[in-house]
């Protein structure tokens, strides 16, 4: 946007990319640690049972076993896995081990041995005899009469209403309703189900934990919430958070998965017990049901528009499962509301939502977070109703679309699980991102072109629109520290855990062109409870704005005490002074300057000062990023396989601070969106047990099966953000599906709203059509 | 335990380790320090633990380290030469291919291994080359172009120069020195 800009906007390469290259240790478990234990944790093999027996002795008595832990040995303390900001809006549900198991998968007992086959071993040993209780499978039975109480204990708290396994519940209303369906011409209700999808990053949850020579709990962990870890993990095993440090190294992908609590407790507890280092990592197999899911939903929407096209009535009823436990049960669920209605202005809005507790494995933070779901059913519905008015599905979006200056009200009653504060749409790329987006996938001609007949293939284009938001307003809070070394080199000390995303580059970035420095002068050190300033971590699309926010505020006072110095030195006024090309420079005609590296001799060695600040930074409000996204895809009439041909994707982020990188989270949210919508699903069977937990049997996108894709970033500066940044992490991932889903209907005339969208729903639809197929010799 | 020696290759230098008959050839490499081979699945679906096994891209957690006997390994640490990237490296920065960066060395490791053979290679031979390493990062777009990026390197260089190191080294037939 700035041509002045040196650093920012710059497509530079990854800081960390160097060592990721060349397999530099870099992970949690790229580390050799003298007599580390492997602990293993006993998954219960029933959705609902009490232990009535548990005995350990024989796995006690095997050779090199070190501990086995079940809910006697530990204290007991409710609490939530969700790596959110105290007081964590998700219910105290959860305990470290319990007499009461919930889900297939749930937590029996964890044991540390001398390697990972005797640890597997001692697992066998463990006799369990337990009390079978009912279960509750399906979504629509958890409030029906007589359903079992998942949640019976006591102690847990912050449940909605555990009598009828209500985790959570939310009613919002703007207006009314029902009078808006009055004043509509149309009215279109509709109901949708989504799956559930797991985040698949390729390195699994893994934590190894070690007491250090002054007793302290080192937790080395993939996780994407440091600050929140070392909160909980101090609360749950009942020791200070003094004695918990807690580091992040390279993480192998997270995509909200890592954004909990998951394996740190029990790990911690385990080197508690054994006084030994002990490594926890889940296996694939295990990651798919121990370890976190998209929430699936079913929703039902209902919009009314006058014949003109204007909209009048928007309302969303929806029924999620949070699985077993409430981990981001409220929160996930606000999102759909907050963040999908108010895309369209529409004078009566109304959002409830019924979350309840299944003895499924539990769901949790999942890129885009409740977005997905809900831009899945709204876009349709959008796309159904620009059909029955004729209108262009685009031209729809258009008039509806919230603009430049708009205030939506209802992000105000839908905060981080609480009331929270009304968003301002100080910018807004949205009309450019339709437009854009349209032109790449040839939108006009194709419109009236296809559907395309050849043979059995059928194309069409279909267009969907999304909107999130950039960090919790007023929650999320970052801090970062700056510090300069002799060498005109800077250390920058963050508790943002970059993830994969890029976030220390994007951080460097900042950091350097406010110092005018390259962005080689940076060593980024992120996520360290002991080392770097808190952060509440990477999640929310926050890391940008938030801990760039405090980066840059850093980064401004450093270079107010450089020039001082740098005053000081060449004898000239302050004001007169700029940093840029790794010096000090005049900005007047006399031409003097200083470098960073005799700038900082100086300070250290004649002043005796180390350049050094801090700053903290948090926005009252969340800039929504914007997002049109448009799919050409080909339906075979006589197999029913889909295949996506292009996908474009139009993103409004505010300012890239590395173009680059900003493109490459668009088009990974794409590829997760697109197996969201074909091919993604942790299927279970009627016994809890999930039966496809492998790559085998849960279809992710490879190389081979992407489509062409386009990326357009639409730049726009917002006011509140780091160099006009917003964000782009989440976004792209709300609208892929429901945009493929609308060109199958343009394609094939056939409406799904299930996902995956699968061959085996495709084909008995089109018969039930009766699609001409044709002739055969 | 019942101990066995194994002697192999990797990335040019000639090995002897003492290895348990079950134990998986990604299990020895990262016991040995070979921390780029990375595992995600041990069940040959991911790709994460690619390493080139004569040349040719192997799932490491799918071969006992004892079928590795006279052969030469290659791991992403050897892709390096002499300080200086292998073009695919250098390329994966460029183009911005790696995010959180644990399946790269996998995918590095099936890029080298199609343009040693082919460095002319199309998207879709590239595509195809890469299909058995999941990447949940990238969307795979800015990794292909990497490749095909890399190619041309490839084939100004000349194949001789962008073979893997260990191919020039003498092979080993399963003897000490």
């Amino acid at each position: 946007m700035n041509a002045n800009r040196s650093v920012v906007g710059k497509n530079l390469r990854k800081l960390d990319g160097f060592k990721l290259v060349t397999g530099r240790p870099a992970f949690t478990d790229d580390i050799h640690i003298p007599g580390l234990l492997y602990g293993k944790i006993l998954p219960s093999p029933h959705a609902h049972a009490r232990i009535k027996r548990i005995d350990t002795r024989k796995a006690k008595d095997l050779r090199g076993v070190h501990a086995v832990l079940t809910y006697k040995d530990v204290p007991r303390v409710p609490h939530t896995t969700a790596g959110q900001s105290w007081p964590e809006p998700s219910p105290y549900d959860t305990y470290l081990l319990d007499s009461k198991m919930r889900f297939v998968g749930d937590r029996v007992a964890a044991v540390a041995a001398e390697s990972r086959a005797i640890a597997e071993e001692a697992l066998r040993l463990i006799e369990v005899e337990y009390e079978i209780l009912p279960s509750i499978l399906e979504i629509e039975q958890a409030m029906a009469d007589g359903a079992p109480v998942i949640h019976d204990e006591p102690d847990s708290t912050g449940i909605h209403d555990a009598q009828t396994n209500l985790a959570g519940y939310i009613l919002r209303e703007i207006g009314n309703v029902e009078d808006g369906f009055r004043e509509s011409d149309l009215v279109v209700e509709r109901e949708f189900r989504t799956q559930r999808q797991q985040h698949c990053p390729l390195e699994p949850h893994i934590t190894i934990s070690w007491l250090d020579s002054d007793d302290r709990l080192v937790i080395r962990s993939s996780t994407q919430v440091p600050y929140h870890t070392r909160r909980q993990v101090a609360m749950i095993l009942q020791i200070s958070v003094q004695r918990v440090h807690v580091v992040k190294p390279r993480i192998g992908g997270g995509f909200g998965g890592k954004q909990e609590m998951l394996l740190e407790d029990i790990c911690g507890a385990l080197v508690l017990a054994t006084r030994r280092p002990v490594k926890i990592e889940y296996t694939r197999e295990e990651e798919f049901y121990m370890a976190r899911s998209r929430h699936p939903q079913i929703l039902n929407i209902k919009m009314g528009v006058k014949r003109d096209g204007t909209l009048m009535a928007n309302k969303m009823t929806v029924l999620a499962t949070t699985g077993a436990y409430g981990s981001h049960a409220n929160t996930v669920q606000g999102n759909t509301g907050s963040k999908v209605l108010p895309l369209y202005r529409t004078p009566n809005m109304r959002f409830e939502c019924h979350v309840v507790y299944t003895n499924t494995p539990v769901a949790g933070a999942f890129r885009g977070y409740g977005c997905p779901q809900g831009f899945f059913a709204q876009e349709s519905v959008i796309d159904e109703i620009a059909q029955e008015l004729g209108m262009d599905p685009v031209e729809l979006r258009k008039k509806n679309m919230i603009r430049l200056g708009d205030i939506d009200d209802l992000s105000a009653q839908l905060g981080e699980g609480r009331k929270g504060l009304p968003r301002h749409v100080r910018s807004c790329g949205l009309p450019e991102c339709l437009e854009r987006g349209a032109a790449a996938i040839e939108w006009a001609v194709k419109r009236q072109t296809l559907p395309q007949t050849t043979g059995h293939l059928r194309r069409g284009v279909g267009v969907a629109c999304s909107m999130q938001g950039s960090g919790i307003a007023g929650v999320d809070w970052a801090s970062a520290l700056l510090k300069l070394n002799e060498d005109g080199s800077f250390n920058l000390q963050v508790g943002a855990a970059d993830l994969g995303t890029g976030a220390d580059t994007v951080l460097g970035q900042i950091a350097a062109e406010t110092l005018g420095v390259t962005l080689d002068k940076m060593i980024v050190c992120s996520g360290d409870t002991d080392f770097t300033p808190f952060d509440v971590g990477a999640y929310a699309s926050s890391t940008t704005i938030i801990s760039g926010g405090a980066v840059k505020k850093a980064s401004e006072k450093v270079r107010d005490h450089l020039l001082r110095i740098a005053s000081k030195m060449l004898d000239i006024p302050v004001d007169n002074l700029t940093c840029r090309d790794n010096q000090v420079v005049t900005k007047c005609e006399c031409e003097k300057s200083v470098s960073m590296e005799d700038l900082a001799h100086y300070a250290m060695y004649k002043e005796k000062v180390q350049v050094m600040e801090n700053a903290s930074h948090w926005n009252t409000d969340s800039p929504p990023p914007f997002c049109a996204q448009f799919a050409e895809v080909e339906v075979d009439t006589e197999t029913g396989q889909i295949r996506v041909v292009h996908l474009v994707t139009a993103v409004d982020l505010g300012v890239a601070i590395n173009p680059m990188q900003a493109e490459g989270q668009s088009e990974g949210a794409v590829a997760q969106s697109l197996g969201y919508a074909l091919t993604e699903e942790m299927v279970l069977d009627a016994s809890g047990r999930v039966i496809n937990p492998s790559f085998l049997d849960y279809k992710m996108l490879s190389a081979k099966d992407m489509p062409k894709l386009t990326t357009i970033l639409v730049e726009t500066e917002e006011p509140l953000g780091p160099y006009g940044a917003k964000s782009v992490s989440e976004i792209p991932i709300n609208a892929p599906a429901p945009a493929v889903a609308n060109a199958i209907y343009h394609a094939i005339g056939v409406r799904f709203r299930r996902l995956p969208i699968r061959p085996e729903d495709v084909l008995p639809a089109l018969r039930e059509k009766e699609l001409p197929s044709p002739q055969r010799s | 335990m019942k101990t066995m020696q194994v002697c192999l290759n990797v990335n040019g230098e000639s090995k002897e380790w003492s290895i348990a008959p079950g134990d998986l050839l990604l299990d020895v490499l990262r016991r040995e320090g070979y921390f780029g081979v990375k595992r995600g699945c041990e069940a040959g679906e991911c790709g994460s633990c690619t390493v080139l096994v004569n040349g040719k891209p192997i799932n490491s957690c799918l071969m006992f380290a004892a079928q590795a006997e006279g052969r030469e390994v290659l791991t992403i640490e050897g892709v390096e030469q002499g300080g200086k990237l292998d073009p695919l490296q250098e390329a994966f920065l460029e183009y911005g291919a790696v995010q959180c960066g644990y399946c790269t060395p996998g995918m590095i490791l099936s890029a080298k291994a199609l343009l040693v053979k082919h460095p002319d290679p199309t998207e879709a031979e590239v595509r195809d080359a890469l299909a058995g390493n999941f990447c949940r990062c990238t969307g795979y777009l800015k990794p292909v172009e990497a490749v095909l990026a890399a190619a041309r390197i490839y084939r100004q260089v000349g194949p001789s120069g962008a073979r893997p190191r260990a191919k020039h080294r003498s092979a080993l037939h399963g003897k000490k020195r």
